[in-house]
């Protein structure tokens, strides 16, 4: 290869090096250490720590009430935060996909939530649901869905719904964003050729919108349950996932492991276990989608 | 397409009604309670609005809290990474949009990894990478590694900026005998001037939010940012409802700025994310 070749084989790496160098000291190398610690005795107050342990954490995760609770919180959590912020925000997108006057305003009031840090999400919701400074304790008791009212974070039974109902609040425009994109790209003549068919409002949608939607709806349900799986800071904000342990998820136990507890092995081992479960999921989802398209 | 009656549109702003207020009462709330005077706050519950009000909560945060030295590092941990985040994320983009490569799909693939995996796993092993070398307690230390964890999203962001800006305009450049890096410097970089802006933007609001990272990296309060000092005068003082909710709007304005900013480009960049909230 001539200089000038070699030179121009090596220009794209110019580019994008520096960031991917970047990427792998701070992000790559931590995982495969974090992975390591998974097996060690690393408890960061304990100069004497540090012993290779094997599969101790492991087994002691097998023997922790918390960690299986916290387990059955993620799916809880996940599943009705997914499940809410993409039904809401379907229904916002094909409302935000009709022209009337005074849309614009709309849209940038109804997406102002997504704009919102999620540690302020967090404390606006525990006001909210505090008796002393917030409404909702009064509402939700005028209603009769609350027996007394006093605040919903400090119930074991159903305080996983705080943290849940700010998530939905602050997720919606994610998918309303991303669908009335979708929305939009659909061309118009093949409605009008459909109505000029006969073919009703209900028929439309089934027919034309929600084909249309599927890839878009797919890929960001599939990203939005693995990122909401690992979102962590409004239980931690909200509930520190207590009462008891009670709203604890994989993500926010591993950082109090590791930020209360200091123990950076056993955080470690959770971590771990939390990203095969996502591995698996993703993998399965992959031979899925192989199944389908096979089908035909 | 077809008109619709009178009681599809009554259902249709009845509905946008309902997420509009769903979507501002809490924000509305936050400003309510940080006007309300103390004495107030308690004896008249929960109207919608006090009968007297007043901006002694936002002064006392001003003039006797450490409020607006945390307000000062976010934004110098804010400004300093969305800077360096929209500069690597500048030069990874246009290598993915102008070149194919042999390690083009690795490096992807990686960005794209980093993405999908729990953040909060790095915790740890980050608070031990960076204690010995100083950057712990540190605004630096926070540059560092928020800088790594917006970069990826940032590429795939200024990527599909690049990508709408034609070939021929640089190669045009480059036959009058401009080199790569110089058609890049006066030709594409001027073009993609509202895209770099943007990326500043979401990479301004990624940063000023994030909370368990400076937490756990950051306990002096000389180095906290806003999320961190919030966080510990709500454990501390947490009966002063106005100041704690003054102390939150406070730290709403930069956020509000730059969305009323970045809101035209939404769409590309949560496609460009797809996973960052």
């Amino acid at each position: 290869m001539t200089w000038r070749g070699a030179a121009r084989a090596a220009e794209p790496y110019f580019y994008t090096l520096p960031a991917v160098m970047l990427i792998c000291a701070v992000m790559l190398m931590p995982l495969l250490i974090g992975l390591t610690y998974a097996f060690h005795d690393v408890r960061l107050l304990d100069p004497m720590s540090g012993d290779f342990v094997g599969l101790e954490h492991f087994r002691e995760l097998n023997a922790d009430p918390a960690f299986w609770n916290a387990l059955r919180n993620t799916v809880t959590w996940t599943a009705a935060s997914v499940t809410l912020q993409f039904g809401l925000g379907l229904v916002l997108a094909l409302l935000l996909n009709r022209l009337f006057p005074g849309r614009a305003l709309v849209q940038l009031l109804v997406f102002l939530p997504w704009a919102i840090p999620s540690f302020l999400s967090g404390l606006n919701w525990a006001w909210l649901f505090n008796p002393v400074v917030g409404p909702l304790p009064y509402w939700l008791h005028a209603i009769g869905a609350m027996a007394d009212a006093d605040n919903l974070l400090s119930h074991p039974r159903h305080a996983l719904w705080g943290p849940i109902i700010a998530n939905v609040w602050w997720g919606i425009p994610f998918f309303a964003i991303t669908l009335l994109a979708a929305l939009q790209s659909i061309p118009a003549d093949i409605y009008e050729a459909a109505a000029i068919d006969g073919a009703g409002p209900w028929i439309r949608f089934r027919r034309i919108t929600l084909p249309f939607l599927a890839p878009t709806m797919a890929i960001t349900i599939l990203l939005r349950t693995v990122w909401i799986a690992n979102f962590a800071d409004l239980i931690v904000i909200m509930t520190k996932g207590g009462p008891a342990d009670s709203t604890q998820i994989l993500a926010s136990y591993i950082f109090t492991q590791a930020f209360q507890r200091l123990d950076f092995g056993y955080a470690s081992a959770v971590a771990t276990v939390l990203l095969a479960l996502l591995l698996a999921y993703a993998m399965a989802l992959m031979v899925l989608r192989a199944a389908l398209m096979r089908r035909n | 397409m077809e008109t619709h009656g009178k009681s599809y549109w009554a259902i249709h702003y009845l509905l946008l009604a309902a997420f509009v207020v769903f979507a501002l009462f809490p924000l509305f709330w936050l400003l309510k309670v940080s006007i309300t005077p103390n004495d107030l706050l308690y004896s008249e519950g929960v109207r919608l609005w006090p009968s007297r009000i007043t901006a002694d909560h936002y002064a006392s945060v001003i003039a006797h809290s450490q409020f607006p030295l945390f307000f000062r590092n976010s934004v110098i941990v804010a400004t300093t990474t969305a800077l360096f985040s929209t500069l690597l994320a500048a030069a990874a983009g246009y290598g993915f949009s102008r070149f194919q490569f042999r390690a083009k799909f690795w490096i992807v693939g990686l960005m794209l990894i980093t993405q999908m995996f729990p953040l909060v796993m790095i915790i740890a092993p980050i608070f031990r990478l960076l204690k010995p070398l100083g950057l712990t307690n540190s605004l630096a230390g926070l540059v560092i590694v928020y800088t790594a964890f917006n970069v990826p999203f940032a590429s795939f962001l200024m990527q599909s900026f690049f990508d709408a800006i034609p070939k021929d305009l640089e190669e045009a450049a480059m036959l009058d005998g401009a080199n790569r890096f110089a058609a890049f410097r006066k030709i594409i970089v001027p073009l993609t001037l509202p895209g770099l802006a943007a990326t500043v933007g979401f990479v301004f609001t990624a940063a000023w939010s994030e909370l368990l990272f400076a937490l756990m990296l950051n306990s002096s309060s000389a180095a906290s940012t806003f999320p961190v000092g919030l966080l510990a005068f709500v454990s501390k003082f947490s009966v002063d409802f106005g100041q704690m909710m003054a102390a939150g709007v406070l730290a709403l304005l930069p956020v509000c700025l730059f969305f009323v900013f970045i809101q035209r480009y939404l769409v590309q960049g949560l496609t460009a994310g797809a996973v960052k909230g």
